[in-house]
């Protein structure tokens, strides 16, 4: 997997341990510090000097979350809607009154802020509180690079929502369940990953449908490197990494494939300057992945779980990783 | 892997009593913590402390086949539940009285993330002794609930007199031979006789022999074994119900099978009446193959392994079964017989 021989370059030295007690399934940071969000009732602060804290969040499990440079915002079982800021204080920003689970949630440019219960999608951006229906629940949530625009994927596509004008949502039709959603940093293409193991997309000037399969699972993790180009994706035994360089995207072309491993790459997470990916596998290995030759940097031995949370801080030199065991770590990349 | 959370399914037309057997599930005092997925949350009483509404969407995947159909909602409930991993011991899922088990057992062996954490343990289905024999007749919906259950519960069993019960049975066993059958009052049954059953694991299938033919009828159990058609029932004197649309298909071979003759042909069945096969179970010895190999399917997805080897005084037959609509006996039957090495 990597260069042959004893050589392999390695991070492992250079990482900070912590064991948060409890599955991680997000983490973020704001700062230098990192925010390990836990599956249940709090959230795990790390920051570069001094002990790790917790924040109590939720009354339940933690189903969603999503982050800015100002807050991490994450939603619960309980019905709540949570944004916890940089100094770790936690305000609830939506209460539902029937206590239903919030599953879905996304950030947006200028601090919107989107939810769904089942099949009704809210969003908020200064104060005022829109919704609409869905066909189904919402798979996932998206906010476009640029305006108060939406991307609720669904039961058979996405729709799109401009949640201040009074017409119904755009929608984009592709037979099937579609789960998380992304729009490319651009604006011009939206990616859907699917129940099925593949990814779908359409080119918004003119709709044109994507197909980008060939996948072992379905894909959990998506990721822009910088700029762009690549959109990088889980869900296989190597980094799959498709170009969205041309006008066309990935029409046509194939992906570039690196680091090909024994286990499938379960979460990716894109450097924010230079074309490195981040990837967590299923074992809990970590590696650093270059793009331009394929080289590969060892950030964390496997352990005992997946890795479910994996993020770069905003100079690209720290990367925080959370495993589905609770160990978890910060790693000082320079 | 052991580790993984069990989940009951419990079906029933409407009215059988489900809400009776669930509530009874999850008052009495076994020490264990349930994780309840219901359908129009809140209309029911349920005294638990994780209750999930389900909105039971049923998706179809994009894999050529129409029968492959899964439950959306329960794999984002299901992942959501995860993250309380520690707080409960199992899953247990209510269905709507017209829910068709069928997507709900398949989101457990198509769904990767789902099937990685949980376990389907068994399709429970509750029947009213007194109304089923009309549902069988008017409700496509109650015939796929009985004919898909690992357990059946007949309740309601004291509202009617004996003989009524025993025709009941009957026409039950003439759908699905193989479950096992309590009569109940207000589901009055040994938890464990509905919980924990392992019903999916390929590792607890060790004989396949119809239910009624395990318990006091030792005397078929010697002579039963040679290919016939359907299970029938060896009351002697009593009426065998055999439901015109719904049945099942038991066939058996002592000459060891061609893999390579026997996959392709299952394969291609499966795929070609999937819609009309709800499960499958088969138990398979192979030529020049010292293991027993078993299998289990829904619908089209089929699952597989080598079980164990076979033992010295073991009789080394292979039998599968078939539970479905219309099934083409004869058909069905010349195929398996192409599969003898």
């Amino acid at each position: 997997m990597t260069e042959a021989g004893d050589k392999v370059a390695s991070l492992v030295e250079r990482t900070r341990a912590l064991d948060t007690g409890g599955a991680v399934v997000a983490v973020h940071f704001l700062g230098a510090t990192a925010f390990f969000v836990l599956g249940e009732e709090a959230l795990l602060l790390a920051p570069p000097d001094g002990e790790p804290r917790r924040v109590a969040a939720h009354d339940g499990g933690i189903l969603a979350a999503a982050a800015d440079r100002q807050r991490v915002v994450t939603a619960g079982d309980d019905g709540k809607v949570v944004a916890t800021d940089a100094g770790g204080e936690a305000t609830t920003l939506v209460t539902d009154g029937k206590r239903r689970w919030i599953d879905r949630l996304a950030i947006g440019p200028d601090g919107a802020i989107a939810w769904s219960i089942g099949k009704t999608v809210f969003a908020k951006a200064a104060r005022e509180e829109k919704s609409t229906e869905l066909p189904s629940s919402a798979g996932g949530l998206a906010f476009a690079p640029r305006g108060f625009r939406l991307a609720a994927a669904h039961y058979h596509g996405v729709s799109l929502w401009f949640p201040n004008a009074k017409a119904n949502p755009e929608r984009l039709e592709w037979k099937g369940s579609h789960l998380d959603v992304t729009f490319s940093p651009d604006g011009k293409f939206l990616l859907t990953a699917m129940q099925e193991p593949t990814l779908h997309g359409w080119r918004l000037a003119d709709g044109k449908d994507m197909r980008m399969s060939g996948y072992a699972v379905k894909v959990r993790s998506m990721g822009w490197t910088v700029g762009g180009k690549w959109l990088a994706t889980g869900g296989s035994e190597q980094l799959i990494l498709w170009p969205f360089q041309g006008k066309d995207g990935p029409m046509g072309k194939t992906p570039k494939i690196l680091a090909p491993y024994e286990h499938r790459a379960a979460i990716v997470a894109c450097h924010p300057r230079e074309e490195i990916v981040a990837v967590g596998y299923e074992d809990g290995l970590v590696l650093l992945v270059r793009i331009e030759d394929g080289a590969e940097i060892l950030a964390r031995k496997p352990g005992t779980a997946p890795v479910t949370a994996l993020a770069w801080d905003a100079r690209g030199g720290k990367i925080a990783f959370g495993a589905e065991d609770g160990q978890a770590g910060i790693i000082d990349v320079g | 892997m052991s580790d993984k959370i069990p989940v009951t399914v419990l079906t029933g037309y409407l009215g059988a009593g489900k809400t009776t057997l669930l509530n009874r599930i999850l008052s009495e005092p076994h020490g264990k913590k349930y994780a309840v997925i219901v359908n129009e949350f809140g209309e029911i009483g349920i005294d638990n402390d994780l209750v999930v509404g389900a909105d039971e969407e049923v998706f179809e995947m994009n894999n050529g086949c129409i029968c492959c159909t899964v439950r959306g909602d329960l794999i984002r409930i299901i992942d959501g539940l995860m993250r309380r991993k520690g707080k409960f011991d199992a899953i247990i899922i209510e269905t709507t009285g017209l829910a068709d088990p069928a997507p709900v057992a398949q989101t457990f062996f198509v769904d990767d993330a789902v099937g990685k954490k949980t376990k389907l343990d068994a399709v429970v289905t509750v029947a009213d002794a007194k109304w089923l024999k009309e549902r069988l007749k008017d409700a496509p919906e109650a015939k796929n609930q009985i004919a898909f259950a690992d357990v059946i519960l007949v309740n309601k069993a004291d509202l009617v007199e004996p003989e009524e019960l025993g025709e009941v049975e009957r026409r039950i066993r003439g759908i699905n031979p193989y479950a096992k059958v309590h009569k109940t009052e207000r589901c009055r049954v040994p938890l464990l006789e509905v919980l924990g059953r392992n019903a999916f694991d390929l590792d607890r299938i060790l004989t396949i022999e119809p239910e009624f033919l395990n318990g006091g009828h030792d005397d078929h159990h010697d002579h039963h074994g040679h290919e016939h058609a359907h299970a029938h029932d060896h009351d002697h004197g009593l009426k065998h119900y055999h439901d015109e649309e719904m049945q099942s298909l038991s066939l058996s071979s002592e000459a060891p099978l061609d893999p390579d003759k026997f996959f392709p042909w299952v394969q291609g069945l499966v795929a070609e009446d999937g819609p009309n096969i709800l499960r499958t179970k088969g138990i398979l010895s192979f030529k020049d193959d010292p293991q027993r190999f078993v299998f289990q399917g829904v619908h089209m997805i089929l699952d597989g392994d080598h079980q164990r080897p076979w033992g010295a005084d073991e009789k080394r037959e292979s039998r599968i079964v078939f539970i479905g609509r219309n099934l083409d006996a004869d058909k069905i039957r010349k195929g398996f017989e192409s599969c003898h090495a």
